[in-house]
């Protein structure tokens, strides 16, 4: 720990800090949209950090990884909404809404145990499409999830009588509803970033990487691949379960569509994309995935317009075409990702020099 | 009976559809290890290709069957050229890197084909037309269509065809080759690279018609609907067991079946709790449950560690 105490990494880290802090009143300039662009990133670096504990760090492919996020939003929706009535305080809700994500990972990941890579990569997807048809379906014969319409006036974030949605007064400062959730994501984050760092060198870490690199191996030297690889899902989980919560909160509504395959698929490409298994990667992956779409949204029109003087094509559609080339062309340059782990680069270029088909 | 008779005609068709398409990403996966997911999206392409041809052709006046056929093979020729492109551009410069990446790529491409489509033929359903006479006929009460038996009976033929190919011919060996080991195979003088570009065109091949069949069946057809397709028969790939070729027609057969029968049944096995919107959950629990007592599938080998 003693890399904390010296001043470059002190000083470092309070850049870090002011630039965090600040950022949302840089962004609020461009107005409150950007705040909630921020948010969302913030929100995907916290998902893509839960992700990558059991991609990168347990090597198990897993495409299903919204299910445990549509979990948790749908029960932070259903106890603190009026659909049922229900306003339970966060402490209530958002432990079980973590918990019934866990319960799901262990549903998901006990019967998978013996199924390796691809197989496993599909049924995950199986599980997630299977959560995403019951929450459009279970609208009847009682309603649960009111169906593809959704749920409505979800309740906000709140301690006690501070609410995390409106605007509030604070030291002369005015702080939107955005603002504040940006704070409190930029809090739930760091926590998981130490969570991530502490794992990485346990014992629990250490044992994952194991099975990672050679399951067989691992169990040879007495690893209960088991109990481990269970224990990747139950936390990768539960991460996605208070994720969703805050985000069903934070948008005051939820919907099936918001749990598609794509967003799996995304969450998971900002963990490759950054650099699986290693944090600073991963974060760099999820922020970029996130506000890319965003800025092209805001970007791609006016573009057109100076270069042609008109739209040419529909800005939609030709910003999820910049997106994708731009999935294809990072893989295509930078294999391990953007920012890989020192490790995995050296790997890397070892298997290169094998020459290895 | 009646009901049961006509749901295995109905899943049979379906079947034979997502067989087709199973053997695009089959092939792709024995050969090279890798999810081609964008191979839903070529399908899309074909299916998309063939209204606009064989649809302007007929509006010019010239015969059904013809028009049909022009657009399937306009359909094919470009599904294949796209096939190929996608190994040369996206993949073929992945080959040795992590087992991850060509995953992403392979989804980036899915997103620009999808976007592609979009901007082309925009974001509206269009009405497939309609290249088969619609004859109804009946045998032990179950009721099918021209278009079904159409369907059922190429699919079946091109199946055998590609069986024929795989194992009768020299470039089928040296696929099988590859598939067992490419390092060896190279050193046999075989050329990997003309080897997955070959599996890539054929895939793609199989995938256009595979395209047409769901036109011509459906009806309709939107840019979007590649991504469900695709699922669909890559879950019949896996269940098969990804990588063998009968496993995967055999695969998309069975999957067709248990959903049309799910999708008959279900709501007499619940007492009316889940309706038929609950099909697309049969695919997938089935699924897990074969995977569960056969990890590698119903016809896989096991394979070796990949993870």
């Amino acid at each position: 720990m003693s890399k904390w105490l010296n001043p470059r990494s002190a000083f470092g880290i309070t850049l870090i800090a002011v630039a965090l802090l600040g950022l949302p009143f840089v962004a609020a300039m461009g107005g409150q949209a950007w705040v909630r662009i921020l948010d969302f990133a913030i929100l995907y670096v916290f998902l893509a950090l839960g992700l990558n504990i059991v991609v990168g760090y347990a090597g198990l492919l897993d495409l299903g990884y919204i299910a445990f996020y549509a979990v948790g939003a749908y029960t932070w929706a259903l106890l603190a909404s009026p659909h049922f009535g229900l306003h339970l305080p966060i402490w209530v809700i958002l432990p079980i809404g973590a918990a019934l994500a866990c319960i799901a990972g262990v549903l998901l990941g006990s019967p998978t145990l013996k199924l390796r890579g691809d197989y496993l990569a599909i049924v995950t997807l199986g599980f997630g499409e299977i959560v995403r048809i019951f929450m459009n379906n279970l609208n009847a014969p009682v309603n649960i999830t009111n169906g593809p319409q959704g749920i409505t006036l979800i309740d906000p974030v709140a301690f006690g009588d501070f609410k995390f949605s409106g605007n509030t007064q604070l030291f002369g400062l005015t702080l939107s509803g955005p603002m504040k959730y940006y704070y409190l994501l930029v809090a739930l984050a760091i926590l998981v970033v130490i969570i991530n760092l502490r794992l990485q060198n346990s014992r629990i870490g250490r044992a994952w990487q194991a099975i990672r690199e050679d399951e067989i191996a691992a169990k040879a030297v007495g690893i209960n691949t088991r109990n481990i690889k269970l224990l990747a899902f139950a936390m990768g989980a539960s991460f996605g379960g208070i994720a969703g919560g805050v985000f069903a909160a934070m948008q005051g509504f939820v919907s099936p569509e918001s749990f598609s395959l794509m967003e799996s698929i995304m969450i998971l490409a900002m963990v490759v994309l950054g650099g699986m298994g290693h944090i600073p990667g991963v974060i760099l992956g999820a922020v970029l995935l996130s506000i890319l779409p965003e800025a092209l949204r805001y970007g791609v029109g006016p573009i057109q317009m100076a270069l042609f003087g008109k739209m040419m094509v529909d800005p939609e559609s030709l910003r999820m075409l910049v997106f994708g080339l731009a999935l294809v062309l990072v893989m295509r340059f930078k294999p391990a990702g953007l920012w890989p782990s020192p490790e995995r680069k050296r790997e890397l270029s070892e298997k290169r020099t094998e020459g290895k088909a | 009976m009646d009901i049961f008779l006509q749901q295995i005609v109905n899943g049979l068709v379906q079947g034979s559809i997502y067989a087709l398409v199973a053997l695009g990403y089959t092939m792709v996966y024995g050969i090279m290890g890798l999810i081609n997911f964008a191979h839903g999206e070529v399908v899309m392409i074909g299916t998309l290709v063939t209204i606009t041809v064989a649809g302007s052709l007929i509006n010019a006046g010239m015969p059904v069957a013809l028009a049909g056929m022009a657009g399937l093979g306009a359909s094919m020729l470009i599904c294949m050229a796209l096939g190929w492109g996608l190994e040369r551009i996206a993949y073929r410069p992945l080959r040795n890197a992590p087992r991850l990446t060509p995953l992403i790529t392979a989804i980036g491409m899915s997103i620009v084909l999808q976007n592609l489509a979009m901007m082309i033929w925009g974001r509206n359903y269009l009405t497939f037309p309609p290249l088969l006479p619609k004859v109804n006929f009946e045998l032990a009460g179950a009721h099918f269509t021209a278009i079904q038996v159409f369907i059922v009976v190429v699919s079946g033929a091109t199946m055998a065809g590609l069986l024929a190919l795989i194992y009768r011919t020299k470039l089928g060996m040296a696929m099988r080759a590859t598939a067992q080991n490419p390092a060896v195979a190279s050193l046999m003088g075989v050329n990997i690279n003309r080897v997955i570009a070959a599996a890539f065109v054929i895939g793609s091949a199989l995938g256009a018609l595979a395209g047409v069949m769901v036109g011509t069946y459906y009806e309709i057809a939107h840019y979007q609907m590649g991504f469900m397709l695709g699922l669909k028969a890559f879950t019949a790939a896996v269940l098969g067991g990804i990588g063998n070729l009968a496993g995967a027609m055999l695969g998309g057969v069975l999957l067709g079946i248990i959903e049309a029968l799910g999708a008959g049944y279900i709501g007499d096995l619940t007492g009316g709790f889940l309706g038929s919107h609950y099909q697309d959950i049969f695919a997938f629990i089935v699924l897990i449950v074969v995977l569960m007592f056969k990890p590698s599938g119903l016809f896989g080998e096991k394979t070796g560690d990949r993870a």
